[in-house]
């Protein structure tokens, strides 16, 4: 039993750091505003819920499981709120969201 | 581990530091300083210094670059250009710079064991706090017992910091203000939800981590700005003048005062109980729960002048921005 | 794996820095801002463990909330500051 949680929890932090890379070179790379801020919502909710569940398997039953629930909590709650703010606060601010021009023979 | 993490987030800092100095955009410069604070917390963090790294998490990252942004809204968003070269200015700076830098390398190696701050009175404090004091966070007990002197000397700066900027800026509440339109974010629906559900939980974690000092990192400076905190995502989302009824600043005034008033107290009292100013040995019969006591109420009160004061300046900082922008 | 992780957060905070350096928008910085923000609840949360030290989940906690309340900052100023100036910035 022991074993299988420390491997659901290897599982989850090995998944979290990878959603959070490819989240961080989309914020690198992608080519506008709109476009990065959907791979940082990436890193924000999924990936950071990844890590601190593997976290959580991690701390078993304790304060410290209730700390990082409260954590993730906050962050579920507060990213998705800041990002929709933030996008909305573009928006408004008549940020154009980036078009691919159409290439020939399409 | 640790030496990768150290060195990273040294790097880090760097580049946010140089970075700061050389962006034009003043808006930015806030944004980058806010990272610098996130950066130098988690830098404290690896070096163990959790009490220290609650403070800059709470100031460096979230309440400075909000007085900052304050600041911003009454100067404008671009840096004024118009100046020469100043080669004297430079010159001076580097001087200084390789003398402090000069200075730095007679200093022992960090963390040695034969450096005079280990040597002089912390050996004492660890080993004598849980006798004396009797409280698990030995950096309280250093903060709030040991060093009560400094501590209350602390909380006067900040006070008198709060006279001064409510001294320089126009008063508060002081004649008939228009009603603004542009107050709060009236527009965005989902935030002010959110911050609504959001806004006592904030409350209550200032709350736990005021009371919680003892125990764990946290305490009276750390519980008073993230209280602060919570009030200012208030005033943001609603507006000065909803805020202003819900705490009046003639009341954050008082309150201000009494937080100090309450911290020099438990000194008198325990003055007049027969023991030194502020040893709080002669509060109750045993020494130790007296030292419970007194920590306890001095700690409410740097929280009760820390809140006070750091509300009572974005709120003047805000009515100048109010009064800037209506003449404009 | 703890370390992996670390690692990885390290990696995209940096990443997150260029992106705020880089800008080139106000809202692309105040992302970059928020996304370095929240990794620092991540690295500090995870480091907690590292160093087998879990009363730094205090300060994640702290962080979780003070970055929200510093974004919802900068756009409340920096839409006020649009206002004034009639949306000469962005």
């Amino acid at each position: 039993m022991d074993i299988l949680l420390s491997l659901v929890s290897q599982f989850c932090l090995a998944l979290g750091a990878f959603l959070i890379f490819s989240g961080g070179v989309g914020v690198l790379r992608f080519p506008d505003f709109y476009t990065r801020m959907h791979a940082a919502g990436v890193t924000e909710t999924l990936a950071a819920g990844l890590i601190l569940v593997g976290l959580m398997i991690l701390a078993g039953w304790s304060l410290v499981l209730f700390k990082l629930v409260l954590i993730l909590l906050f962050i579920m709650i507060t990213s998705p709120t800041a990002s929709h703010a933030l996008a909305k606060s573009a928006l408004h601010g008549k940020l154009e969201p980036f078009r691919q021009v159409k290439q020939e023979g399409e | 581990m640790g030496q990768i993490l150290d060195f990273t987030l040294l790097f880090l800092l760097l580049v946010t530091a140089v970075a700061t100095a050389r962006v034009r955009d003043l808006f930015a410069a806030v944004m980058l300083s806010g990272i610098y604070g996130l950066v130098s917390a988690s830098f404290f963090v690896t070096m163990d210094a959790v009490d220290v790294a609650f403070t800059e998490a709470a100031v460096g990252a979230g309440v400075f670059p909000l007085l900052l942004l304050a600041v911003l809204a009454m100067v404008g968003r671009y840096e004024k250009t118009a100046y020469r070269r100043p080669w004297a200015a430079l010159i001076l700076v580097t001087i200084t710079g390789a003398m402090l830098v000069n200075g730095t390398l007679d200093m022992p190696a960090f963390g040695s064991a034969d450096s005079p701050a280990q040597q002089h009175v912390a050996q004492r404090y660890i080993e004598e706090s849980p006798e004396e004091i009797g409280i698990p966070n030995m950096v309280t007990s250093v903060l709030a017992s040991y060093r009560g002197y400094d501590t209350l000397g602390e909380v006067v700066v900040i006070f008198t910091a709060a006279i001064g900027v409510l001294a320089l800026l126009p008063s508060l509440g002081g004649g008939v203000r228009r009603k603004r339109e542009s107050d709060g974010m009236g527009d965005h629906q989902v935030l002010r939800i959110v911050s609504k559900i959001l806004m006592p939980v904030i409350l209550l974690f200032a709350l736990y981590v005021q009371f919680h000092g003892e125990y764990g990192p946290g305490g009276g400076f750390q519980a008073g700005v993230i209280f602060a905190a919570g009030i200012i995502l208030y005033t943001m989302l609603f507006g000065l003048d909803t805020a202003q009824a819900v705490i009046k600043p003639s009341v954050l005034r008082v309150l201000a005062a009494t937080g100090v008033l309450l911290y020099g107290g438990v000194g008198l009292l325990s003055f007049l109980s027969g023991a030194n100013f502020l040893d709080y040995s002669a509060l109750a019969e045993d020494p130790v729960s007296g030292q419970h006591i007194g920590i306890i109420l001095i700690e409410l009160g740097v929280g009760i002048t820390v809140a006070a004061a750091i509300i009572l300046i974005f709120f003047a900082f805000s009515e100048a921005a109010g009064e800037n922008g209506e003449e404009t | 794996m703890l370390a992996g992780t670390a690692i990885a957060l390290l990696v995209v905070m940096a990443m997150a820095l260029i992106r705020a350096l880089l800008g080139p928008t106000i809202y692309d910085r105040i992302l970059a801002v928020n996304l370095f923000g929240t990794k620092t609840v991540l690295l500090i949360a995870v480091a907690g463990f590292l160093f087998g030290r879990p009363d730094f989940l205090d300060i994640a906690l702290t962080y979780a909330l003070i970055n929200f309340i510093s974004v919802i900052g900068v756009l409340r100023f920096f839409e006020y500051s649009n206002a004034q100036t009639d949306g000469k910035g962005a």
